[in-house]
């Protein structure tokens, strides 16, 4: 039975990185006995595959993996006994039972996600509110070339495809953008874009990262036509599980 | 929602932030308003390494037992961050509250190795109280001091308000109480000082005066206060099955040193090999009880969630019911993902298969610690193991299927001479050998022998402690003796030979013996930037050696010499339960190359027996 666990990440725990907070679960998983299956073999590990790694520094509201459970556990009580051994800073928002199949993991359909990004500079509040022609003009453009950086090179792409949604709001950037194995892009190097073309310094801004949710396309093939796109959170693709006396 | 004590883009831009900002699984928090006395725990190294310490979570959890103590950690900022903390005068903070350490009652520092002193005056700078006991005022913490480094305490007497020697366990209520009741009565810092002073195991440096031979020997010691005590009696925990340990260690988000369960089986050790202060220290040797043992694996399995439990103690294979311990944790645990790490264990068939259950052996290394290579020196170190002894285990592991064997050596051991040197690769030549006389189908391709060899450091309290110490050059030609002994032998394929770094051993052995007068010495290494000596990547000796100069101390008194007979240690006015006597036969049996009995074995009359309990009176009972 395969599994899929939403969370949140939020205060100090921005500051430990993706290793950290897989080991993190997999204690999580041993202190709430929940029923997580093993893989076989000399050194037996958990099954448990994270959809899209936070960086260091990023809060979010819907994070997400997948599990294998060897029984079965009610969603609710998961939930809770989960919370019950958690840490300030990491909290369980749904326990979900998903389809089998391999290709549906968190990390296989990832297509997208959402960020709000906080911008703010210390002696300017409310600064950026004077750019909102930059921003309009900024999304015009037909390409935004940036520079990636890999480990290996650096490769010019043009970003712009890559950017579902761009919305300015009060004290930030609504984001949403492609995400996961095939495409992805990073809601950093978007604003370091914005601030080239805008003619901001962005040393002088200090930024909020916050991841909101992650989504699935619905049908693969409807990627050539972004009107038609339609993504759904990959909460939604999870279905309770009732306890058993409710479900009996 | 905790605040953190650092800003965002300083978290953001330094080595793992995860060091600073707490907040763990089972770590606690109190409300100020219920709470009494403020304690900051300090293990003065970085995170991961402090979060390994058992001692530290053992106190950690017994302190917050109490309601009207909140127990806090502090740890050595790593360099990265000690930059950024003196550039923007960041006080250091302890990590549950994140408030600043000087607004704390007490400051306690666990001293686990002489090369951590600079490391203790880094926490003091940093955390902005002043570094000399003395210029301390009613509103900065009492800085106190524990850990095998406290039994010579005396390097470090200026900056200390007290030390507490012995286990942790016994007398911190009753120092605790008196603190309180103190501040009550509204005395001062120096009234709660001779309150201290009264409590058994505590010493209070600055009631002791120390006076010298003309040739720089110490002439007398005496207690300078009338509530000081001529000797501080070492604290024991008699009944280790009626005492505190931690069941719901800290678990750290990043992977510390000791990412597991560690489960304390036993405290002391029979053996009482020559140049082991542990061994010494901890007499008697206390076994804890399996049952009550097997409980606190499971509990703490539990409430940590770690995946690895591992059996911490000396000499493991001596505790009595270490067969039955092993055997329950592997039917326990091993089918529910748990990995069981065994300590270095002596080879017998029931450790064999235990490691062959629990370790994949093509990946795993035995590890052997003969400690010298030839016969002579073995028994003038009193290690009480023979070659036969280690040829036969190292068959029977490879036997096992091991092909990789770690030996570990000291080179500098007194009576050493070249022949006892070269033995080393000798002796691991054979165990190389002896892998070869399995058959082949047996063998996993080639064997791999890795001889290591630390210098030998004399330390208090051991019957090594009257032993001269070599020069850093002397040291690393004898490494290079055992290098070139290990090159000119036919098998170079499968031996490998690696040796400590020879400055750092000799400022150990500065300090492990060392007087108050080198409070200047310590004082100018790290106003000369010494820090973290104990890390090979910062440590250097050339500030160091200036700081000897700059201060006209020394080191070679510290070292070099031979102690006299009669010669008045600096840590001597600590009584351990062993006698000076007693360690002084040892030391001429030593000379003698004569092998003394272990404790099951017959009692030797160490003093130990003092205390009523553990291992001179198991067969009393």
């Amino acid at each position: 039975m395969k599994v899929r666990i939403k969370f949140r990440k939020y205060g100090a725990l921005r500051f430990i990185g993706h290793l950290d907070v897989m080991r993190f679960f997999q204690k999580v998983m041993r202190r709430a006995q929940i029923p997580i299956a093993f893989t076989s073999g000399y050194s037996p590990h958990m099954i448990m595959s994270f959809a899209s790694p936070l960086g260091i520094g990023l809060t979010s509201d819907g994070e997400y993996f997948d599990i294998e459970l060897t029984e079965s556990i009610s969603s609710e009580e998961a939930v809770r006994r989960m919370n019950a051994v958690t840490a300030e800073g990491i909290e369980v928002v749904s326990f979900r039972q998903i389809a089998e199949e391999k290709k549906m993991t968190g990390m296989a359909i990832l297509a997208a996600a959402d960020y709000l990004v906080g911008m703010s500079i210390e002696e300017e509040p409310g600064f950026f509110k004077k750019y909102k022609a930059d921003f309009k003009a900024f999304l015009e453009q037909p390409q935004i070339i940036v520079m990636k950086k890999t480990k290996r090179s650096e490769q010019e792409v043009n970003i712009r495809p890559m950017i579902y949604q761009m919305d300015l709001q009060e004290n930030g950037v609504y984001l949403k953008l492609a995400a996961g194995s095939v495409k992805n892009l990073k809601p950093e190097l978007v604003m370091s874009a914005f601030c080239q073309f805008a003619g901001i310094d962005e040393k002088k801004i200090s930024y909020t990262w916050h991841r909101l949710e992650m989504y699935a396309q619905r049908a693969s093939d409807e990627w050539k036509e972004p009107e038609k796109r339609k993504l759904v959170s990959l909460e939604s693709l999870g279905k309770i599980i009732e306890s058993r006396e409710i479900h009996d | 929602m905790r605040k953190l004590a650092l800003p965002d883009e300083l978290l953001l831009n330094i080595e793992k932030p995860a060091r600073y900002i707490g907040g763990e699984v089972n770590s606690v928090m109190k409300d100020l308003e219920e709470v009494d006395i403020r304690f900051a725990m300090c293990f003065p190294d970085v995170y991961e390494i402090g979060m390994s310490h058992l001692g530290l979570q053992i106190l950690y959890d017994m302190f917050n037992r109490r309601k009207d103590v909140w127990c806090e950690r502090v740890f050595s900022p790593w360099v990265d961050m000690d930059k950024v903390m003196r550039e923007r005068k960041i006080p250091l903070f302890a990590l549950e509250s994140q408030e600043p350490v000087r607004d704390f009652d007490f400051l306690g520092i666990t001293i686990q190795y002489e090369m951590c002193y600079t490391n203790i005056l880094q926490i003091l700078d940093l955390s902005q109280i002043p570094l000399h006991s003395k210029e301390r005022t009613d509103n900065d913490p009492i800085v106190i001091g524990g850990g095998p480094c406290a039994y010579n305490p005396e390097p470090l007497a200026d900056f200390f308000d007290l030390f507490y020697i012995g286990d942790g366990e016994t007398v911190y209520d009753e120092l605790l109480d008196a603190y309180k009741q103190c501040r009550q009565d509204g005395k001062s810092r120096l009234e709660f000082l001779e309150c201290a002073a009264e409590v058994e195991g505590i010493y209070v440096p600055q009631f002791y005066e120390s006076e010298y031979h003309e040739d720089g020997t110490l002439s007398s010691f005496p207690a300078a206060n009338p509530h000081a005590p001529a000797k501080i009696k070492k604290q024991v925990v008699v009944d280790m099955d009626n005492t505190v340990y931690p069941l719901s260690p800290v678990v750290p988000y990043i992977k510390a040193a000791q990412d597991r369960v560690v489960l304390e089986i036993q405290r002391g050790c029979i053996r009482g090999c020559r140049f082991c202060q542990a061994g010494m220290l901890y007499r008697p040797t206390r076994e804890r009880d399996v049952a009550i043992l097997k409980e606190y694996a499971k509990a703490m399995l539990e409430n940590t969630g770690h995946e690895e439990i591992c059996l911490s103690s000396l000499s493991s294979s001596d505790y009595s019911k270490l067969q039955e311990l092993i055997t329950f944790l592997i039917e326990e645990f091993q089918g529910k993902g748990i990995n069981i790490s065994l300590p270095s264990l002596r080879i017998d068939a029931f450790s064999m298969e235990a490691m062959q259950k629990v370790q994949d052996i093509r990946k795993s290394s035995l590890t052997f610690a003969p400690e010298a290579g030839s016969q002579r020196m073995r028994d003038v170190i009193n290690k009480g193991l023979t070659e036969e002894d280690i040829l036969s285990g190292a068959g029977q592991a490879f036997e096992g299927g091991w092909s990789k064997v770690k030996l570990y050596f000291m080179l500098g051991l007194p009576t050493e001479e070249e022949e006892d040197m070269r033995e080393i690769a000798a002796l691991s030549d054979r165990v190389a050998r002896r892998y070869y006389e399995i058959p082949k189908e047996c063998r996993h391709g080639k064997c791999q022998i890795t001889a290591s060899t630390s210098f030998f450091v004399p330390k208090p309290f051991t019957p090594f402690q009257w032993a001269p110490m070599c020069t850093a050059e002397e040291y690393v030609r004898r490494a290079s003796v055992v290098k070139h002994a290990f090159s000119e032998q036919l098998n170079r394929k499968s031996l490998k030979y690696n040796w400590h770094d020879a400055e750092v051993t000799v400022l150990e052995g500065v300090f492990a013996r060392g007087d108050r007068r080198l409070g200047v010495v310590l004082e100018e290494a790290y106003r000369l930037g010494c820090l973290f000596d104990s890390w090979t990547e910062t440590f250097h000796n050339e500030p160091w050696m200036k700081a000897f100069e700059n201060t006209g101390i020394d080191p070679d008194f510290y070292t070099l010499r031979q102690r006299g007979s009669d010669e008045l240690f600096p840590w001597d006015f600590i009584e351990i339960g062993v006698k000076k006597d007693f360690l002084y036969r040892e030391w001429n049996r030593a000379m003698e190359g004569t092998v003394t009995p272990n404790c099951r074995q017959q009692c030797s009359g160490c003093g130990a027996a003092v205390f009523g309990g553990g291992v001179c009176y198991e067969s009393k009972n």
